[in-house]
């Protein structure tokens, strides 16, 4: 078993059926992070999508970005809303940006003691955690403070 | 081309709710919720329920309009429209596309309604108990992001970083809902007072937002009827105009995985200065708020972006003599609001607005004449509505 930030058990993250996103998830288990950019207008762009919100372009490409970011905001979620988080008690979630593209956000966790001071602003490098007993295996991307 | 605005042409006439239950509680079933609260309104209103020959709804409500029509013995529908987005956001925009569809032609009496009981479905609180998730989920639910505070802590955590604003803002607000739930029998949290104290000993939920900070869950329902300001002038109640609607959101509010341009909002800012231009009112012409709490920390930036107080002046305007009515500078939630009214996904506090300009809140602000209505903030589409009395026409 790989050692994992949240209890086993929360929802299993699989590609969208259409495949959109297949590129990242397959990076991740690489431990690779891979954002959308437009090879068009070169605009960065996250969560997914088919189409470039900049220039309207059907050309997205996938590019590997460093792995650093700076914590745009966060919250410490206490009361479980998921069996698997039953008297699991506080964990922090993070919005991350991601300098090196264009400043999109993502969503990780903050690794570390869950009742730790989050400072925005804080530079965080992302940790790449495989769930490899899962089915299917995923690898969900984390962050520390740098 | 005439001016195109809704301005002064319809005007709510009846409004009605049923009893409000703890989630679970509720012995009717959802659709008989609804029926009773049509019937409430029709009542209110004056008017047989044949009358009806609209309906308007919002966040996917199961209970479809030819069902009801049927029910309740209707000759012809002539309207039925949801809106689209999930919580509720759509809430004053069901109002405003009831308004539109009259002011059109499309018909001449359209109920907006809600019938939501938690407890025979799904609750809102909780996670979905899906194995696998795709999509904006998988970006969220793996890592705890699963409820809709989960989902919206983070807008309201970078807006007080960014303006430094303080927990007793959120508190406040709380408070004013509490407080005027003691004097509304309708309200569930009726007789449950809340103190600071009882606030800042109870457990956080998700930081920045202690229980108090959250709306309940509930089961009930509530209708509102709309026609048209002529025909409202002749009817049993005095009409509540509507004087401007809005509906929509900011530059890519909707964009997946918290990447909203502007991130740190109730995603009214881009809406509130098109609902004053049509209604021809300012912020400051407005005697009293109602703004839906899914959780304070939206009712906060809500304020904020219709206007009412600059966001780096939080701290000394969300103060609770500030808030409550008769006598507050920004008498706020008057019915106890989906905190400790009801949360009858903010339909309660449209028919509170309504009690207001008529003159019958039970914590009546004097000589309430204009009366704004804020829907589902932090949602990616959200929406507004600005009632007046006769006096504002």
């Amino acid at each position: 078993m790989s050692e994992s930030y949240l209890p086993e058990g929360l929802p299993i993250p699989v590609p969208m059926g259409d495949g959109l996103d297949t590129p990242y998830w397959e990076a991740t288990r690489r431990g690779e992070l891979m954002v959308q950019k437009c090879g068009n207008c070169g605009t960065w762009q996250w969560g997914p999508e088919w189409i470039c919100h900049n220039c309207q372009s059907l050309e997205m490409t996938w590019e590997k970005v460093a792995p650093e970011g700076v914590i745009y905001s966060w919250e410490r979620p206490w009361h479980p809303v998921h069996p698997a988080l039953k008297d699991h008690g506080p964990y922090i979630v993070v919005l991350v940006e991601l300098p090196h593209a264009g400043n999109v956000r993502m969503i990780g966790n903050l690794l570390g003691d869950p009742k730790q001071d989050v400072v925005i602003g804080s530079k965080v490098t992302a940790v790449f955690e495989p769930h490899d007993d899962a089915d299917p295996p995923y690898t969900l991307v984390q962050w520390k403070v740098a | 081309m005439s001016e195109r605005t809704i301005r002064g042409k319809t005007a709510i006439a009846g409004v009605g709710e049923t009893t409000y239950y703890k989630h679970g509680q509720s012995p009717d079933s959802e659709i008989v919720l609804v029926l009773k609260a049509i019937l409430a309104a029709c009542e209110d209103a004056g008017i047989s329920p044949t009358e009806i020959d609209g309906f308007t709804s919002y966040s996917n409500d199961r209970n479809e309009p030819t069902r009801l029509a049927a029910a309740l013995g209707i000759d012809e529908l002539k309207y039925s429209n949801m809106n689209w987005g999930g919580g509720g956001g759509g809430v004053a925009a069901a109002i405003g596309n009831a308004a539109s569809a009259v002011a059109c032609g499309y018909a001449d009496c359209v109920v907006a309604f809600r019938g939501l009981a938690q407890g025979q479905f799904r609750r809102f609180g909780q996670g979905a108990p899906d194995p696998t998730v795709s999509g904006d989920a998988a970006y969220m639910s793996p890592y705890g992001v699963m409820s809709p505070l989960q989902k919206y802590a983070m807008r309201a955590m970078r807006f007080m970083h960014d303006h430094s604003v303080d927990h007793s803002v959120l508190r406040a607000i709380s408070m004013a809902s509490y407080h005027h739930a003691q004097n509304n029998p309708r309200a569930v949290m009726y007789n449950r007072p809340l103190s600071a104290e009882k606030y800042d000993d109870s457990r956080w939920i998700a930081e920045p937002c202690r229980l108090f900070d959250c709306c309940q869950e509930n089961d009930g329902a509530a209708a509102c009827i709309i026609v048209s300001a002529e025909k409202a002038k002749d009817m049993k109640q005095p009409p509540a105009y509507i004087l401007g609607a809005v509906q929509g959101s900011d530059h890519r509010c909707g964009a997946p995985v918290m990447n909203a341009t502007n991130f740190p909002s109730s995603s009214f800012a881009s809406l509130a200065p098109r609902l004053y231009e049509m209604a021809q009112l300012k912020p400051q012409d407005v005697d009293v708020v109602q703004s839906y709490e899914n959780f304070t920390i939206g009712v906060m930036m809500a304020v904020v972006e219709h206007g009412f107080c600059d966001p780096e002046e939080c701290n000394e305007f969300f103060q609770i003599d500030n808030l409550v009515a008769p006598d507050g500078k920004m008498p706020l939630n008057t019915s106890g609001g989906n905190l400790a009214e009801c949360y009858m996904h903010g339909l309660g506090l449209q028919i509170e607005a309504v009690r207001q300009i008529r003159g019958q809140s039970v914590n009546q602000v004097p000589g309430a004449d204009v009366a704004i209505n804020i829907a589902g903030p932090m949602v990616h589409h959200v929406s507004s509505v600005i009632m007046g009395s006769e006096a504002t026409l």
